[in-house]
């Protein structure tokens, strides 16, 4: 997602007043000046004076620099974000996605289906075969399950599989 | 004395060294494929140090994070493909060193010499540290203020972006360590009625977010790196000896540099490859041949990187202020473990220090075996492919999170910080900034608002001490460097069209 510099500087302005907002309006120690008011206020107030001079540009002919030194080693940037249609840009929210199908469905379903759906997912959304992606489901879930249930102990939830031979409860 | 005895006595467990070395395999192997980057190996590693002792935790990740610091290398020369960006200042140089057929040569240099920078920098960590930590013991609020907001600037001063992005990030980061009912009144602030952001949101899940997620995410919108074509090496560490003997200046500039980097709160092994790199050709006597496969470059930078990872744990150790993004997340495993970072941790647990320098020590002589091993094996890792790869990293993500607290909003926290370093990355704003906010917001915070309370709002006494009136000094002119700097160029630019 690249938005210009306009668009992200005026997003801190608006973070950055409204936490200098929200922490002038919380309540102060009694009998002190100083209260958990300050610190937001002061770094909201900064926030925005930054984003109101990333929005005017200021700096920008650091980036430039950097980027073409990188540009040196690694060849000039591919330009994912637009030369690719946006339903390519929404893949790029698949990975947060299944870590927010995790938590849904992770007490429901128990860990290791919801492990081997995220595995698939991300594999085949990677151009991965078939093959390759379910074989992956499978081993995946199972070793990190063996990691950390059985030698951490981190009580991964069984949901519809337990498996009593594998020592889960 | 007894410290040190009692030191090997701890090192020298058996758990402890199964760690070291399980860890430094798995260093090896994430540092090594493309895109996977040493503060990711860290993280990914920390809920894993939950559950050892505190020795073999800190063992882990100090021989993960030096392992994927040089294995970063492989795969920078053999496919011009930096591991680690730590990698990549240098990557042009070692990819031309392969294609005039000398590739061995080119990762024996990195492997030897990342070892030996590794070791410069322990010693720099030895040296280093108490007498600071005799200075620190006199600190008072004012000072730490102070330290850690130079820390803070100076994590933006070297960030390769836009100063004021780079600001403005690590004000974000301020911002979220704002979060929670962690503040002087012990009110909640920013909560949103939520109760689980009463304890603010939790560093390592934020941290696993803006490295391993956002990684992903990136991954895919990007093509698949080639696939490394198989090939015999010769002897590695043929020749290393007598570059050792000819570059006698670069490596110790380049040790000198790293560790100087490394010192540095918030920059880290990258700055410093990059910083070392062009240093080296400034000062070298044939600059001409940087670019064609030039050992020189390569032995300074090489060195250099690996020569911060240990003097970055300076700061860490001393003031709780991480010298970059990985000894920000080992700071966490060190209050975890109870060795809480500051100038006691000298005198009274002098015995953890001293393993943690042998420690370091060990990791960076077993790094020569097993580096040469793993370039030997590296054409066997390369090719798993990336859809093979990085399903394992979202499912780590998200059990790794869930075990900081057996908690799953923090794996919702992983999913929104992948989604918001994702972003910020794209658009220039330097994620590592935003780190060391989030990891050092709660003591700027502490440390300013005692001090204003003990000066009465006053801002004066923030000048009085002697040593605070000095730190502010360069935090002042941190701050206003990037002005400085534009100012100059400014005037020269303008200086020829007059008349």
């Amino acid at each position: 997602m690249q938005l210009s510099d306009r668009v992200t500087g005026l997003v801190m302005v608006a973070l950055g007043g409204l936490a200098a907002y929200g922490g002038s309006r919380l309540p102060p120690v009694p009998g002190q000046q100083i209260g958990p008011n300050v610190f937001p206020l002061v770094v909201g107030v900064g926030l925005a004076i930054c984003g109101g001079m990333i929005a005017l540009g200021i700096g920008r002919s650091y980036e430039d620099e950097a980027e073409a030194d990188l540009a040196k080693i690694t060849g000039p940037a591919e330009d994912v974000g637009q030369s690719h249609s946006w339903l390519r840009g929404l893949m790029a929210l698949l990975p947060p996605g299944l870590l927010l199908f995790y938590v849904l469905a992770v007490d429901r379903l128990g860990f290791l289906p919801t492990a081997a759906v995220i595995v698939l997912g991300t594999s085949l959304a990677l151009g991965a075969r078939l093959r390759l992606a379910l074989g992956m489901a499978i081993a995946a879930p199972l070793f990190v399950n063996l990691v950390f249930s059985k030698l951490l102990r981190v009580p991964l939830p069984s949901g519809l599989l337990p498996l009593p031979w594998l020592g889960l409860p | 004395m007894n410290a040190i005895v009692d030191a090997f006595g701890l090192v020298l467990q058996t758990d402890v060294l199964i760690a070291i070395l399980l860890a430094s395999i798995y260093g090896l192997v994430v540092g090594s494929l493309p895109g996977l980057s040493a503060t990711m190996a860290t993280a990914l590693l920390v809920p894993v140090t939950f559950y050892l002792s505190p020795i073999a935790a800190v063992a882990t990740i100090i021989a993960a994070s030096a392992m994927a610091i040089f294995s970063g290398d492989i795969p920078g020369t053999l496919l011009r493909i930096p591991g680690t960006p730590a990698s990549a200042a240098y990557t042009d140089e070692a990819y031309a060193m392969t294609r005039k057929g000398q590739p061995e040569l080119a990762l024996g240099i990195c492997v030897w010499f990342s070892a030996l920078g590794g070791i410069a920098g322990t010693l720099s960590l030895m040296v280093l540290a108490p007498p600071l930590a005799e200075m620190a013991l006199n600190f008072s609020t004012f000072e730490y203020f102070w330290l850690a907001f130079l820390g803070l600037m100076c994590a933006t001063m070297v960030a390769r972006s836009s100063p004021v992005k780079a600001i403005a990030s690590m004000l974000i980061g301020l911002l979220v360590a704002c979060i929670g009912i962690e503040n002087p009144a012990g009110t909640p602030r920013f909560t949103f009625g939520f109760t689980d952001l009463l304890g603010g949101i939790e560093v390592i899940p934020a941290l696993v977010g803006v490295f391993a997620v956002s990684e992903v995410m990136r991954a895919m919108l990007s093509a698949e790196p080639p696939k490394l074509p198989f090939r015999r090496f010769g002897s590695i560490l043929k020749g290393q000896i007598a570059l050792t003997k000819r570059y006698v200046a670069p490596q110790v500039r380049g040790n000198i540099v790293g560790i100087i980097i490394g010192v540095l709160p918030g920059a880290g092994a990258d700055m410093a490859a990059w910083v070392s790199y062009s240093m080296s050709k400034r000062f070298s006597k044939e600059p001409e041949k940087f670019g064609t496969g030039h050992p020189e470059g390569l032995i300074e930078a090489g060195a250099s990187n690996n020569a911060s990872l240990a003097s970055g744990w300076v700061p860490s150790l001393l003031f709780g202020i991480p010298g970059d993004t990985i000894t920000a997340i080992a700071i966490g495993v060190l209050y975890m473990k109870g060795l809480n970072p500051g100038p006691t941790l000298f005198t009274e647990r002098a015995s953890s220090m001293y393993a943690l320098y042998i420690i370091f020590i060990i990791a960076n002589i077993i790094m020569i075996p097993l580096g040469i091993i793993m370039i030997r094996v590296a054409s066997k890792i390369l090719r798993a492919p990336r859809s093979a790869v990085m399903p394992v990293i979202v499912l780590l993500c998200a059990v790794g999170a869930f075990a900081t607290g057996n908690n799953l909003f923090a794996v919702l926290t992983v999913a929104a910080f992948g989604c918001l370093g994702y972003v910020m990355e794209r658009n220039g704003y330097p994620v590592a900034a935003m780190v060391l906010g989030i990891v050092m917001g709660t003591m700027v915070e502490q440390n300013f608002v005692t001090s204003l309370i003990k000066s009465d709002g006053s801002v004066l006494p923030f000048f009085n001490r002697p040593v605070a009136a000095v730190l502010a000094a360069c935090t002042i002119s941190a701050l206003f460097w990037p002005l400085g700097v534009w100012l100059v160029r400014r005037m020269r630019t303008l200086a020829p069209s007059r008349p």
